[in-house]
């Protein structure tokens, strides 16, 4: 096998590349293209059913639209997109070879088949579950076996990684220790094994329970077992989304980590802790204790959190020292003033990493305080929050990182550079938006997955806010800047691998970042840490006064 | 930089400033931490763990006892209306797409509200008040509520439970 691997040498980077691992990269990523795509589709008739003065489905429709847009979106474009990463991070970074293309390509197979399964029971009106498809509530059973296939081919790929390290090794094709960006995507790729052997665990049994041949499951276990999955693989997200971090930052600022003790450290404390919080979506739930849910919900003392702390300084520091090493070094912020904003990657970056951290963060944290989510759980609240993370957070990461698998892996020429920045700044202008009217529609008790909050058709009429409305309004506004930075990013992505100029064999054809010159001196952070402490004044007022609204509802134990 | 391998050694010391951020997170961390554990001690709103093993019909059997000793005080949308005694336990169920029966209680008094499901999982949401729980077929869950204001409060579901969910609205008037 390992005679017949062709190689390629990266001209812009220097990197090996085994032509098996661009093409398992690109047939990812063009999947994970597609499901986004299919995702937007029902976003947008998610949202302007959702935006009242709309209300353009009718419930039968809405619920299918919904159910279709959550798998498309916060599964299958994050994990083939992921897969792709790993298939770079493995491979490609270590020079090594990917250890079996084949299977590489079953892994493909089923996590495509799996995810047309699928797709094909929401759209033939045969799941109207949800994401979450809550037992009893019951699908067909192709829809159960659909997920099965999918969670083994993206362990399939998941494997493929671990295999190709340990070629990588054995090969000698490098010498020292592994990067930071294979580190990273190997804490992602634990992470994953763990979430996916959850969804084995629930989907297995509910697919014999659909068939018949199991005659109950429990609904409490259900939810238990199935969060490992579902809030685990968002955990997937944040390592690969913070990997992506310290990639950018490299490729766009020539970025150096400040010290790898601490970020490998922080990447070490998510393997350990950070699956705990699938409790999250279990706060006000029946069959477990107070005590099971306060560990469980603060990631063991919220060491996963000192984590996202961790790298939430690092990153930006590791900027700012490449920054002031390249003489930067005015006052306070000139390194981030004159940063390359014009460089989608780098806006990329930036965009993702505070608005994750400071909206998506904060907000989960808070909302995850196990009596917090009193006031929070099955609201908009927590859509608007999740929107935070996984959208403003990893999206916006992988959409910044698409704009160099494109000239890098693909080998084409973006079709416009000017028009991928201004889809970043859309995007994520139009998400920060969007998540602002959601979350604080969602503090007027306004519930998530819920046809019509006027409750035309019910017996009673709860009186709903004119500032809810007012909110709700808002996210649809943000919602259609979004959907038309989201629509951009797809017309980009396809125009350019499709119509780019073929990017030629010449060193510097894709513009890179050089490494400053280290002369060895001591470089301060001083911007960094002034940023730091504004993100932790934002996350204590926050935290304490959904505390203090808390403590204004009705007495409940 | 992120994507080269590293040479000797890399286990390093770590720079005074970054040294100030980790301790200050870490003792964050332990505060988020402390505030849940604090609450339940000193706080008036926490998550109840009275939890209970049902079927759908002994919990059925329940709450029409509860329905047939009243008071009942009236109907709303074809639901009985019955005003709880603060001395006994109150019954309430979720089934596709109802909340069953409609409760009046006083305020400032403290009741024990037994919540099940006779089908799927359902969301009990307290409307406009924000306050919310889950209800789970097989599982009786007892919370211990003292309204503190009085009005008009709405049940509103909250997880999707079928075709009618958003139709499925009860009510709880506090005098």
């Amino acid at each position: 096998m390992a005679t017949q691997a062709v190689f390629r040498t990266c001209a812009q980077t220097g990197l090996k590349v085994h032509d098996q691992a661009e093409r398992l990269i690109k047939f990812h990523a063009v999947a994970g293209v597609f499901a986004i795509l299919f995702g937007g589709i029902a976003a947008v008739l998610v949202l302007l059913t959702r935006w009242p003065a709309v209300h353009l489905l009718d419930p039968t429709s809405f619920y299918r639209a919904l159910t279709f847009h959550g798998i498309n979106m916060l599964i299958f474009w994050i994990i083939f997109f992921e897969i792709a990463v790993l298939y770079f991070a493995g491979p490609i970074v270590l020079g090594g070879r990917v250890a079996w293309p084949r299977v590489g390509w079953l892994g493909f197979l089923l996590m495509v088949a799996g995810s047309l399964l699928i797709d094909i029971a929401i759209l033939a009106g045969r799941a109207d579950v949800m994401m979450t498809s809550y037992a009893p509530l019951q699908a067909v059973s192709y829809f159960y076996l659909g997920w099965i296939l999918f969670a083994v081919g993206a362990l399939v790929g998941v494997c493929n990684f671990f295999a190709s390290l340990v070629v990588a090794r054995a090969e000698r094709t490098y010498q020292g220790t592994i990067p930071l960006v294979t580190f990273g995507a190997a804490t992602a790729a634990i992470i994953a094994v763990v979430t996916l052997a959850h969804g084995a665990i629930i989907y297995i049994p509910t697919w014999l329970w659909s068939l018949g041949i199991i005659q109950t499951i429990d609904p409490g276990i259900y939810r238990l077992v199935w969060w490992g999955l579902g809030h685990s693989s968002q955990q997937i997200n944040v390592a690969a989304m913070v990997t992506i971090w310290y990639l950018l930052a490299t490729l766009t600022v020539g970025a150096t980590p400040v010290n790898e003790k601490v970020c490998r450290s922080a990447f070490l404390l998510y393997i350990l802790f950070i699956n705990l919080a699938s409790a999250h979506h279990l706060l006000v739930d029946p069959q477990v204790s107070p005590a099971w849910k306060i560990w469980n919900t603060s990631y063991g003392m919220y060491l996963a959190v000192l984590a996202s702390m961790v790298h939430g300084m690092t990153v930006p520091a590791s900027v700012e020292v490449a920054q002031r090493k390249k003489g930067l070094t005015k006052g306070l912020f000139e390194w981030l003033a004159k940063a390359p904003w014009g460089n989608p990657g780098f806006a990329a970056l930036a965009l993702s990493l505070v608005l994750f951290g400071f909206i998506g963060g904060i907000t989960g944290v808070t909302f995850g305080a196990e009596q917090v989510n009193i006031i929070s759980h099955n609201t908009l609240r927590i859509t608007g929050h999740f929107h935070a993370t996984v959208v403003a957070g990893t999206t916006i990461a992988f959409m910044g990182l698409t704009y160099f698998v494109v000239p890098l892996i693909f080998r084409r020429q973006l079709i416009s550079q000017k028009l991928a920045t201004t889809q970043i700044y859309l995007f994520a202008i139009g998400m920060t938006i969007f998540i602002g009217g959601m979350t604080t529609a969602g503090s007027y008790a306004i519930p998530r997955r819920h046809w019509d909050v006027q409750f035309a058709s019910s017996p009673f009429q709860p009186p709903v806010e004119a500032a809810a409305f007012a909110f709700l309004g808002i996210m649809g506004v943000g919602g259609l800047f979004a959907l038309a930075g989201g629509a951009l990013y797809v017309l980009i992505t396809v125009g350019s691998v499709l119509f780019g100029r073929r990017v030629p064999d010449t060193p510097g054809a894709v513009a890179l970042a050089a490494l400053p010159q280290d002369r060895g001196q001591h470089v301060p952070i001083k911007g960094t840490m002034v940023l730091v402490f504004v993100f932790l004044a934002a996350f204590v007022i926050y935290y304490y006064l959904n505390w203090k609204w808390l403590a204004a509802i009705w007495i409940v134990k | 930089m992120s994507l080269q391998t590293l040479q000797g050694v890399w286990w390093k010391k770590v720079d005074a400033s970054e040294k100030v951020w980790l301790g200050i997170a870490l003792i964050w961390c332990l505060i988020l931490f402390a505030m849940m554990p604090l609450w339940h001690l000193k706080g008036g709103q926490n998550p109840s763990f009275e939890t209970y093993r049902t079927t759908a019909e002994q919990y059925m059997e329940k709450v029409e006892a509860f329905v047939e000793a009243g008071p009942k005080v009236g109907e709303d949308q074809g639901l009985p209306v019955i005003a709880a005694d603060p001395a006994k336990d109150v019954y309430m169920l979720g089934r596709m797409w109802q909340w069953y029966p409609a409760l009046k209680l006083k305020k400032g008094q403290t009741y024990r509200v037994h919540l099940s499901s006779m089908d799927l999982v359902h969301g009990f949401s307290l409307f406009p008040l924000n306050l919310n729980f889950m209800v789970l077929p097989g599982y009786e869950y007892v919370l211990t509520i003292t309204p503190t204001t009085s009005g008009e409060v709405f049940v509103v579901c909250n997880e999707f439970c079928g075709i009618g969910h958003h139709q499925m609205v009860g009510k709880i008037t506090v005098e």
